[in-house]
């Protein structure tokens, strides 16, 4: 371990780690981030920065959050895409996605939660409960959400070991459930206003929005250049852009997406990829993915296919929609940062056309060749509606693999001979 | 001449598939898996000499590595030499040593849609194998046994696992064993017929892998599926074969690589 390694045992310490444990954990992230990451060819530069925030995940980024406590500020944690991270930014708090992409201390986890609970559900108890995650217990409040049962049934254990406020997101998308949705940021505003100290104003929040669109027109950027043939980045590291821009500071990662954006925009121009322009085009869509989870990525790029698009928490479902900046007053803001939320189409909804659509638009504006669905083992909204998806990309032609799968390794035989068939089936 | 060989390196068994530049069948051997499966491929590749080969199977990556074979999914290989040995074949079944898939094919013999179990051994070789053991069978007894019997008992747990303990509750409460044994034919026939119906599976089946040889299986598969059902004679070498005609196809070299890792 490096000195500046060694410095940070005493700041794990103050949040309450369990050093030994921790050090196991990140001991292992490192090594599945390179065996998946620091093999691939021809990456671009630019993916030299998340390299590096890889490398101090639960280190720099967790003293610049201290620091930022020591100033003042609120770390507020999350674990979904409908928490509005504007309002956070806004009353300078600093969002985080909190830890979920990993097994970690499940034989504690399943003395409370039923063996058969989803694999994120699991994770983010056990990380809680193993004491290694530093964003959850840096955190000043965490923020839960009404999208599936088993989550919010967990966040009821959850919150009685960490401060948790949970929102109500409705089900429906009628215009009564926008009017609940809408209370629901008034509130929301209401804790964050206690929480922080601070007061929500049109200008603190029209900067924060205009910041964190910033921060989601950059990513488009990155994911348009999926476009092109051959690819000019692999699905892994456009994965891990997206799963990073949860934790990281705001100005500064959108500066560093803009970088990479450039740098494909000029491989594009050189007809430079990083695998065969006759590599399977495949778009994962399904369940979450949080890091370290990037076993479907992997599976699918080491066997020869090339992921070109996630329709995802952590992907389209994060960046594909702006909130409108044209409003001037506090409550317009507020009224349009509640339709853009209200607008991501996950599968909790009922009925859920939205995601569909979503899914083959994305898969016919990115050409590919198949669609892998993916879903956690136990989500009963992805399992489901995984069938739904299948039945329409069959009617446009457009061929599936359902996978449905958690965060061991027991089943990566059978995953891997599934894709590759799946692949060669494809081509 | 030049030789093409195909190897299936499954669970169970090793198969090995020779053929000449016409196709013609050379020879075919299959060896059982053992505690080696490395040294038992390295033996059988070494019986005749070859110019090309293709690796499928579980262990189709090692090969790769051990004597630089091509690889080939088993769906692939199974629909490539299915469809070769019978022309009018639209499905194939093959229920192996640890897992079970069902392959639908388009008119020019290529896969169309395919399903196979993921993490369990339910339904498979491997689940007969361990019910023959609880209810004191070998394998090969089973499947006469299950035909022996005038109906069969319903069993409800596809669970190798719950199934087993399901079998004992059943010898311990007196149940006649060969209605025991029909009852988890049916149930494995049921779940395969059902997997059948998801790939959108019609015309002739053909049914391969090491439990084609199974009569009992053989027997229900073909009375509930709708159209024709035919047992390959080798019904093993499928894959394999399979595997030597992707060899001998001029785009198979290099064409199935996986990315370098190393």
């Amino acid at each position: 371990m490096s000195d500046t390694a060694t410095d940070y045992r005493q700041m794990w310490a103050d949040l309450g780690l369990n050093l030994e444990a921790h050090d196991m954990l990140l001991g292992a992230v490192g090594q599945m981030y390179g065996a998946a990451y620091m093999s691939q060819k021809d990456r671009p530069e630019g993916m030299s920065y998340f390299d590096f925030v890889i490398s101090e995940i639960h280190g720099l980024r967790i003293k610049e959050l201290r620091d930022h406590q020591a100033a003042g500020g609120k770390i507020i944690g999350t674990f979904c895409v409908y928490v509005p991270e504007e309002i956070i930014r806004a009353l300078g708090g600093q969002a985080v996605g909190l830890c979920a992409g990993a097994e970690w201390a499940y034989d504690e986890v399943e003395q409370i939660l039923p063996r058969n609970t989803c694999a994120l559900i699991k994770s983010f108890m056990g990380f809680k409960m193993g004491q290694v995650c530093p964003y959850v217990e840096a955190a000043d409040l965490v923020i839960g959400e009404t999208t599936c049962d088993g989550k919010k049934k967990a966040y009821e254990l959850f919150g009685e070991m960490k401060p948790t406020y949970i929102m109500e997101l409705p089900q429906m998308k009628r215009p009564d459930d926008m009017v609940l949705w809408r209370g629901e940021i008034d509130r929301f505003v209401a804790k964050l206003e206690e929480v922080t100290g601070h007061k929500l104003t049109a200008e603190n929040l029209s900067l924060a929005i205009k910041e964190v669109n910033d921060k989601r027109r950059a990513l488009q950027r990155l994911n348009a250049a999926r476009k092109a043939s051959p690819v000019p980045i692999s699905g892994k590291d456009a994965l891990l852009a997206v799963q990073v821009a949860f934790y990281d500071d705001v100005p500064r990662y959108t500066e560093m997406v803009n970088k990479i954006a450039d740098e494909l925009e000029a491989r594009i121009a050189e007809g430079k990829g990083v695998a065969p322009a006759d590599a399977p085009r495949i778009m994962v869509t399904g369940s979450p993915m949080s890091i370290p989870n990037w076993k479907v990525h992997d599976t699918i790029e080491t066997a020869g296919g090339i992921v070109v698009g996630e329709e995802l928490c952590t992907g389209s479902r994060y960046y594909a929609k702006l909130v409108d900046e044209s409003a001037d007053t506090l409550e317009g803001m507020l009224d349009d940062i509640a339709e853009k939320y209200l607008d991501i189409n996950c599968a909790c909804f009922t009925p859920n056309p939205g995601r569909i659509e979503d899914v083959i638009a994305m898969a016919k504006d990115l050409k590919v060749d198949g669609i892998l669905h993916y879903a956690l083992q136990f989500c009963a909204p992805y399992t489901i509606e995984a069938y739904s998806v299948e039945k329409a990309a069959t009617e446009a032609g457009i061929p599936v693999l359902r996978v449905d799968t958690d965060y061991s390794m027991e089943d990566i035989g059978q995953l891997s001979t599934r894709v590759e068939a799946f692949l060669e089936m494809v081509k | 001449m030049t030789v093409a060989l195909g190897i299936d390196i499954g669970s169970r068994s090793i198969d090995a598939v020779w053929l000449d530049e016409d196709g013609t069948v050379l020879d075919a051997v299959v060896r059982d898996t053992g505690w080696e499966p490395a040294a038992v491929a390295g033996e059988l590749v070494a019986l005749h000499r070859f110019d090309r080969v293709v690796a499928t199977g579980y262990g189709r990556h090692h090969a790769r590595e051990a004597f630089g074979s091509d690889v080939l999914t088993e769906i692939t290989a199974y629909a490539l030499g299915a469809r070769a040995l019978f022309p009018d074949a639209r499905c194939v079944l093959d229920i192996g040593g640890q897992d079970t898939k069902v392959i639908s094919l388009n008119e020019r013999g290529g896969v169309a849609d395919f399903e196979m179990n993921d993490k369990c051994s339910a339904g498979t070789g491997k689940f007969l194998e361990v019910m023959a053991r609880a209810l004191g069978y070998t394998v090969e007894q089973l499947g006469p046994a299950a035909l022996d019997a005038d109906a069969g008992v319903r069993i409800s747990s596809m669970c190798t696992v719950f199934a087993e303990s399901e079998v004992t509750g059943l010898v311990h409460r007196g149940e006649d064993r060969r209605r025991i044994s029909l009852g988890l034919h049916e149930s494995i026939a049921t779940r395969t017929m059902g997997s059948l119906k998801r790939v959108g599976a019609r015309g002739p089946l053909v049914f391969a892998g090491g439990v084609a040889k199974n009569p009992a299986m053989v027997a229900l598969v073909t009375g509930a599926y709708a159209g024709d059902v035919i047992v390959p004679e080798e019904s093993q070498t499928v894959g394999a074969y399979g595997a030597a005609l992707h060899a001998r196809s001029p785009v198979a070299a290099g064409a199935s690589g996986r990315a370098d890792k190393e």
